[in-house]
C-alpha cells in the first residue's frame, strides 16, 4: 500500500538528508505510527509520501503510484486518494464546519447531491452534526481538529496521513481524537500518523516506526514509544462499535 | 469544479481586494482607451486617403514671365507650346490613365488664390500675371502621377508638375504622427495594467494561500485552482475594455460625429458604427493580456 525502498531527500542547503536511505513497506489498514523527536525526519516521510517532496534517491510508491514518475498532472488525481490532517489544523475561519468540509469536495467537482450527502454522514462520523453551521472560531481545539479530520475523510480516501495532530491538544482531547482515528483505521483506512506524544503510543499499542536523524532506527509490530515491554500497558479506551465509517460504505 | 463554485470563489476573491481590481478597472480603461484613439486614428486616415486621394489632381505649371531661369530659360510658355501639352494629353499614349484635364489660366488661378488666402495679406500683393498656367489632369487612376511626371518633365514651357497627394501627405503624416503617439502611450499604459493585474492576482492569492494550500492537498487540478483567479484579472479587464468602448462612442458621437463633422462639413470621419466595430478588438487585447499575465502570475505562485 505504501512504500519508500531507500528514499533518500536532503533538502536544499542542508548538510545532512533529512531521510537517508530509508525502507519501509506499510499494509493496508494499518495503523502506523512514526515517532522521533522533531527534525528527525518523520514530517519529510509524509510530505513523500503525499508527494509534496520528492526522494533524491530510491523510490516511493503509494497506492500502486511510482510517486517519482508522477507527472505533475496526476499529482491532483492522486492525492484524492489521501486524506491529510495537520497539527494546526487548517481550517478556513470565514466558512462555517460543514462548509469547510464540502470545500473539499467542491474543489474536486463532486456533484451537489453526493456533497449533501457526504458531508452530513462524515459529520455524524466525526460527532459534530450539531456543530454544522458554527464557524471554527466558536469551535474547541479538539472540534476543529475533528473538522480537519472530516475534511480529510469525506472524499473516502484509502490511507490518512496525519502530522502530529494531537500536538495542539490537550491530554484528554488526544484521546478523543486518537479514539476516531482508531475508529477510522479498524473501518479499514490506513492510516500513517506522526507523532511525538509518547501518552498516546504507548496507550494504543500499534506498530511504531522510530525515526532518528533520517534512519529509521526502530520498526515494532504493537510497541510503545519506547522499548519497554508492552503486556502492562493499557488498552486503548472503548470506541463505539455500532458507528460505521462511511468509507466502507 | 462547479461554474457557481468556481464564481463565488472567485467573488470572494474580488471581495477581498477590491481596490486593486478597481485599479485594474480604471488602467485597463485608459490604456484601451488610447488604443481605441490609435486605432480610429488609424480609420481616419484610411478614410481621409480614400476620399482625397481620388479627388487629388496632377498639376502641370506652365512657365510665366516671372519663373525661374534654370527652369524655364525661355521665359513665359508659347501658345505653340501649350498646343503640344495639350495633345500629348489627349494623345493616345495618356488616354487610357487620364481620367479629365483642363486649362486654368492665370485670371482663374488668381481667382482661386484670392479665395484660399482671402484671409491673408499676401493676396494683396500677388497679382495674375505673378501666377502659373496650368493643366489640371485628373487621374483615373491617382497613384500614377509618375507617368505625367515622366512625360511633361523637362517638355518646353513647363515650369513644374506637382502631385496634390504630396501635400495631403503631409497632413496624413501628421495625422499618423498623432496616432503613433497614442499608440506609444497605450503599450505603456497597456504594459502597466499587465503588471497590475499579475501583482494584483499575486496578492490576491497570498491572501487566500490557505485555500490554495487546502485545495492542492484535496486534489484539486492546478487548472481549478488558478480559474478563479484567472477570473478575477478577466473580468477587471473586461470591464476596463466596456468602459472604454462606451467613452470611445460617446466622444465619437457627440464631438467627432457631433461637433467635428458639422464644422468641417467636406471632411469625412469616422461614426459611431466604426467606434463599436473596435469593440471586439479593444474585449480581446483586454482579455488577452488579463488571462495571460494573471495565468503566469498565479502559476508563478503556485509553484513557489
Amino acid at each position: 500500500m505504501i512504500r519508500l525502498e531507500n528514499a533518500t531527500k536532503t533538502y536544499k542547503g542542508a548538510d545532512a538528508p533529512a531521510l537517508d536511505s530509508v525502507s519501509l513497506d506499510i499494509q493496508r489498514g494499518e495503523f502506523v505510527f512514526l515517532v522521533g523527536t522533531s527534525g528527525s525526519g518523520k514530517s519529510t516521510m509524509l510530505r513523500l509520501m503525499l508527494r509534496e517532496e520528492r526522494v533524491d534517491q530510491g523510490e516511493v510508491l503509494v497506492l500502486g503510484e511510482n510517486l517519482n514518475q508522477l507527472s505533475a498532472s496526476k499529482v491532483a488525481q492522486f492525492r484524492r486518494k489521501l486524506g491529510v490532517v495537520f497539527q494546526d489544523f487548517r481550517l478556513l475561519p470565514n466558512k462555517t464546519v460543514y462548509q469547510n468540509v464540502a470545500f473539499a469536495l467542491q474543489v474536486i467537482g463532486r456533484p451537489k447531491a453526493f456533497i449533501e450527502t457526504a458531508v452530513p454522514d462524515v459529520l455524524e462520523l466525526v460527532g459534530l452534526s450539531q456543530k454544522a453551521d458554527r464557524l471554527p472560531s466558536a469551535l474547541s481545539g479538539g472540534e476543529q481538529q475533528r473538522v480537519a479530520i472530516a475534511r480529510a475523510l469525506v472524499n473516502r480516501p484509502e490511507v490518512l496521513l496525519a502530522d502530529e495532530p494531537t500536538g495542539n491538544l490537550d491530554p484528554a482531547t488526544s484521546n478523543e481524537i486518537m479514539t476516531l482515528l482508531d475508529r477510522i483505521n479498524l473501518s479499514g483506512t490506513t492510516v500513517v500518523m506522526a507523532t511525538h506524544d509518547r501518552g498516546i503510543v504507548d496507550r494504543m499499542q500499534k506498530r511504531v516506526v522510530e525515526i532518528k536523524a533520517g534512519h529509521i532506527i526502530r520498526d515494532a509490530k504493537t510497541a510503545s514509544y519506547r522499548e519497554i515491554p508492552s503486556d502492562s500497558m493499557p488498552i486503548i479506551p472503548d470506541s463505539p462499535a455500532d458507528i460505521d465509517f462511511g468509507g466502507q460504505a | 469544479m462547479k461554474l457557481g463554485f468556481i464564481l463565488s470563489e472567485m467573488w470572494a476573491g474580488i471581495r477581498s481586494n477590491i481596490s486593486m481590481i478597481v485599479s485594474i478597472i480604471l488602467v485597463s480603461f485608459v490604456s484601451l482607451t488610447f488604443v481605441a484613439v490609435t486605432l480610429l486614428l488609424q480609420l481616419q486616415v484610411g478614410e481621409m486617403k480614400t476620399y482625397w486621394y481620388d479627388r487629388a489632381q496632377v498639376a502641370i505649371y506652365l512657365c510665366s514671365d516671372y519663373s525661374p531661369e534654370e527652369a524655364c530659360p525661355a521665359g513665359g510658355a508659347t501658345d505653340a507650346q501649350k498646343a503640344a501639352i495639350e495633345e500629348q494629353l489627349a494623345g493616345e499614349t495618356l488616354t487610357p490613365y487620364v481620367d479629365t484635364y483642363y486649362f486654368e489660366n492665370q485670371d482663374a488661378a488668381y481667382e482661386k488664390f484670392v479665395e484660399q488666402f482671402a484671409d491673408s495679406q499676401a493676396a494683396q500683393y500677388i497679382t495674375a500675371d505673378q501666377l502659373n498656367e496650368a493643366f489640371w489632369v485628373n487621374l483615373k487612376d491617382p497613384t500614377q502621377s509618375e507617368l505625367i511626371l515622366e512625360s511633361f518633365s523637362g517638355l518646353d514651357g513647363v515650369e513644374e508638375i506637382k502631385d496634390q497627394r504630396s501635400y495631403l501627405d503631409e497632413i496624413f503624416n501628421f495625422l499618423n504622427a498623432g496616432s503613433l503617439l497614442a499608440a506609444g502611450v497605450a503599450s505603456v499604459m497597456l504594459l502597466s495594467a499587465t503588471l497590475l493585474i499579475a501583482t494584483t492576482i499575486r496578492l490576491s492569492a497570498h491572501s487566500r494561500r490557505r485555500e490554495i494550500s487546502i485545495m492542492r492537498l484535496v486534489g484539486a487540478s492546478r487548472f481549478s485552482i488558478q480559474l478563479p483567479f484567472v477570473l478575477e484579472g478577466l473580468l477587471a479587464a473586461v470591464l476596463g475594455a466596456l468602459l472604454a468602448t462606451s467613452v470611445t462612442v460617446a466622444i465619437t458621437h457627440y464631438f467627432v460625429t457631433g461637433y467635428l463633422a458639422k464644422q468641417l462639413a467636406f471632411t469625412s470621419f469616422f461614426t459611431v458604427a466604426d467606434s463599436l466595430m473596435i469593440t471586439p478588438y479593444l474585449l480581446g487585447i483586454g482579455a488577452t493580456l488579463a488571462i495571460i499575465s494573471s495565468s503566469v502570475s498565479i502559476h508563478r505562485y503556485l509553484k513557489a
